[in-house]
């Protein structure tokens, strides 16, 4: 589009018309910037403060002594002790905790079975609603529709109660059962799904290929932006869950003194790292916290354009 | 595509080499598709095979669910029977049919009914919960409106610029793609009751001011614990940093829809930028505006790891939000969740908690309907 000409009565006129623009546009840009910084701050603070030292870190935390952020002080043991399996604190006591790689199993592990399953019934389900004909369509997608409304922390109380008769506690079946199916993940492919057109259907009943044919050879393959969107989406929500995983998988150590098998998330694992022990240990949690984004923004550069597109549709997190 | 290959196979066939061709030969191309063709189910029948495993999982654990927490809400006198399986009405039954089987004398076994028993004790004296719904309604009236207004300006702002936009919006994005926990912990280092907090740093070296102690109990080197109004700032700077990436996201993609043609008319009547914003961006901005006030106040409501992330290192059981008995700034979630996990043999006064939101939620969804229905331009 061309820019346009603008025409002035005099020569003050133009003046002052570009002094307003300039001082607009600092005005624009000063807000964005200070926002901006902002957003960034914590960032700043995270990777800074998960390279010092810990008997450093802790000195400046006292005094504010800024020369102990020097580079002098930088070093990788915050990380190291992240994944190791003992800790010594200040004072030379030692103790057992679990190592990160552990969470990070775990989470993995609960991460890839609980996608591939909402994935599977996300995909089947909006097929059956995007193209096939039934009776009870409408009122089971009423139903679905009205479920979105109701808070989750209602089906939470159940599932909890659930769990414990199933005596599900502490297992990946828990974990990941539970969230099986995603109502939104459903809305959000049947979309996809009625956007390809009818003629494909058609031609793919005349050359004599089943429904389920159609819905893997021709479908799926035309919709997978929509499901990688929803696979990124589901990883990222099992990485950041939380609430649940504190509710069922709540044993702190890799082996209790029962023999259980510690179940926490990368989340839990990170709100009990030297919980009790805390002091002294701040720079080696922001080591941890550090740990757990890192993973998400290599996801985030690697799939912005999925990301960005899934998440302007449903605002859901975690 | 393997459905267009096998039409192309059948066209290649060799035809048969005789001068003449037998009509049996000819019929060849006609039953090989029909015999290709699977025994074909009505379509009622495939979509109801493709709908059991998502259907599984929805009657297993949100269907059911919601249901069987509203029985709960409502069972009074009730602990859990080991054994009896999570349906209200199952353990409603087990736990009638108890029978004393102490060998102490007198046994008393209480039989569970249903009742209103549950509500009411969630507003007897000295009981946290109507508390936990002050401080949510407290962030909330606070947090909402002012995370819409500045990612509002900072969309606009955004749109209006061509230099560094998509930088900026990369910025503006990043929290989106953090871990609440995490980030949450650094908050909770940049408000640090040491005098190596971030916040405290600047404070003290831009306006000279003492160190405060933001989040924590009484210990040095201050005298007095934190107080409720400086954990409420803190609180309210994280969810604001936590929750404009997705609105600007949102209004950044309104904006983009709105034809440029206005913007042109309005200049050339010589409006000024903001009577163009007030008059233009907005009324065609409003459906979006709709929808995010609508969901940030239903999302608000349920806030809790949000406000407990803050809080980070105190408690590790997630429980806890300032103050002595962890509870200054408990949200109504938390309150359900603790309730839940302390007392998990006593499902029946977190579920009335969690239909008590649920009342809240719908009344500020309806309310908000009614009000935007003179408001909103589509």
């Amino acid at each position: 589009m061309a820019e346009h000409v603008m025409y002035f009565a005099d020569e003050k006129a133009q003046r002052i018309f570009l002094a307003k623009t300039i001082a607009k546009k600092v005005v624009v840009y000063l807000f964005l910037t200070i926002f901006a910084l902002f957003m960034l701050a914590p960032f700043v603070i995270m990777v800074i403060g998960s390279f010092i030292e810990a008997d450093a870190f802790n000195t400046f935390e006292a005094n504010a002594d800024f020369s102990m952020l020097g580079f002098s002080h930088w070093g990788l043991s915050n990380y190291a002790v992240v994944f190791a399996e003992k800790y010594k604190t200040g004072t030379g006591i030692e103790f057992d905790k679990p190592s990160f790689a552990h969470f990070f199993l775990n989470t993995f592990i609960v991460a890839i079975g609980s996608t591939t399953v909402t994935v599977v019934t996300a995909v089947l389900a909006a097929f059956a609603f995007a193209r096939l004909q039934f009776k009870g369509k409408d009122l089971l997608f009423t139903l679905l529709l009205a479920t979105m409304m109701i808070p989750g922390e209602m089906m939470v109380i159940t599932n909890f109660m659930t769990t414990l008769s199933l005596k599900w506690t502490n297992t990946f079946a828990a974990l990941i059962l539970v969230h099986g199916v995603s109502v939104f993940y459903i809305f959000y492919l049947r979309q996809t799904f009625q956007q390809i057109p009818n003629e494909l259907y058609l031609a793919a009943k005349v050359d004599g290929v089943s429904d389920i044919g159609y819905l893997l050879k021709v479908m799926v393959p035309i919709a997978m932006p929509t499901i990688t969107t929803i696979l990124i989406l589901s990883m990222m929500g099992s990485w950041n869950s939380y609430v649940w995983p504190n509710l069922v998988a709540n044993e702190t150590w890799r082996y209790d003194p029962s023999g259980t098998y510690s179940m926490k998330l990368v989340s839990n694992g990170l709100m009990s790292l030297f919980a009790t022990q805390q002091d002294g240990a701040d720079s080696i949690k922001i080591a941890g916290s550090m740990v757990v984004t890192a993973p998400l923004f290599l996801v985030f550069i690697l799939f912005r354009k999925y990301i960005m597109r899934g998440v302007s549709r449903s605002g859901i997190k975690g | 595509m393997a459905l267009f290959k096998k039409e192309r196979k059948v066209a290649e066939a060799p035809m048969p080499s005789g001068d003449v061709l037998v009509a049996d030969e000819v019929k060849v191309v006609g039953p090989l598709i029909s015999k290709r063709r699977r025994v074909s189910l009505p379509q009622w029948a495939t979509a109801w095979i493709v709908l059991i495993p998502a259907l599984i999982f929805l009657v297993m654990f949100m269907f059911y669910p919601i249901i069987n927490t509203f029985l709960y809400a409502f069972l009074q006198d009730f602990t859990y029977v080991p054994g009896g399986g999570s349906f209200a009405l199952g353990q409603f039954i087990s736990a009638m049919s108890q029978t004393c089987k102490s060998s102490y004398g007198s046994c008393t076994i209480v039989y569970p009914s249903f009742g209103f028993n549950n509500f009411a004790e969630l507003f007897v004296e000295g009981s946290v919960f109507p508390k936990t719904i002050l401080n949510t309604a407290e962030l909330v009236i606070i947090e909402v409106p002012l995370t819409i207004i500045i990612s509002l300006l900072i969309a606009t702002f955004l749109n209006s610029i061509k230099a560094l936009k998509g930088l900026y919006q990369t910025i503006f994005f990043l929290p989106y793609v953090t871990n609440t926990i995490a980030l949450g912990l650094i908050f909770n280092m940049a408000f640090s009751r040491t005098p190596g907090g971030l916040v405290n740093i600047v404070l003290k070296n831009l306006f000279n001011v003492d160190p405060i102690n933001w989040l924590s109990k009484d210990i040095s080197p201050y005298n007095g614990a934190a107080s409720r109004f400086t954990q409420g700032i803190v609180i309210v700077v994280y969810s604001i940093w936590n929750g404009i990436a997705f609105k600007i996201l949102v209004f950044m993609s309104g904006l983009a829809t709105i034809d440029k043609q206005y913007y042109d008319a309005a200049k050339i009547d010589g409006s000024s930028s903001f009577t163009i914003w007030r008059r233009i961006t907005l009324p065609l901005l409003s459906p979006q505006i709709l929808y995010i006030t609508i969901t940030s106040f239903i999302g608000a409501f349920k806030m809790y790891t949000g406000v407990m992330a803050v809080y980070q290192g105190v408690s590790a059981d997630g429980y806890y939000f300032g103050g002595d008995d962890g509870t200054t700034w408990m949200p109504v979630v938390g309150w359900i969740y603790k309730r839940l996990a302390s007392d998990s043999l006593k499902p029946g006064i977190s579920s009335a908690g969690s239909l008590v939101l649920l009342a809240i939620i719908m009344v500020i969804t309806a309310a908000q309907f009614a009000v935007s229905k003179k408001r909103v331009h589509y």
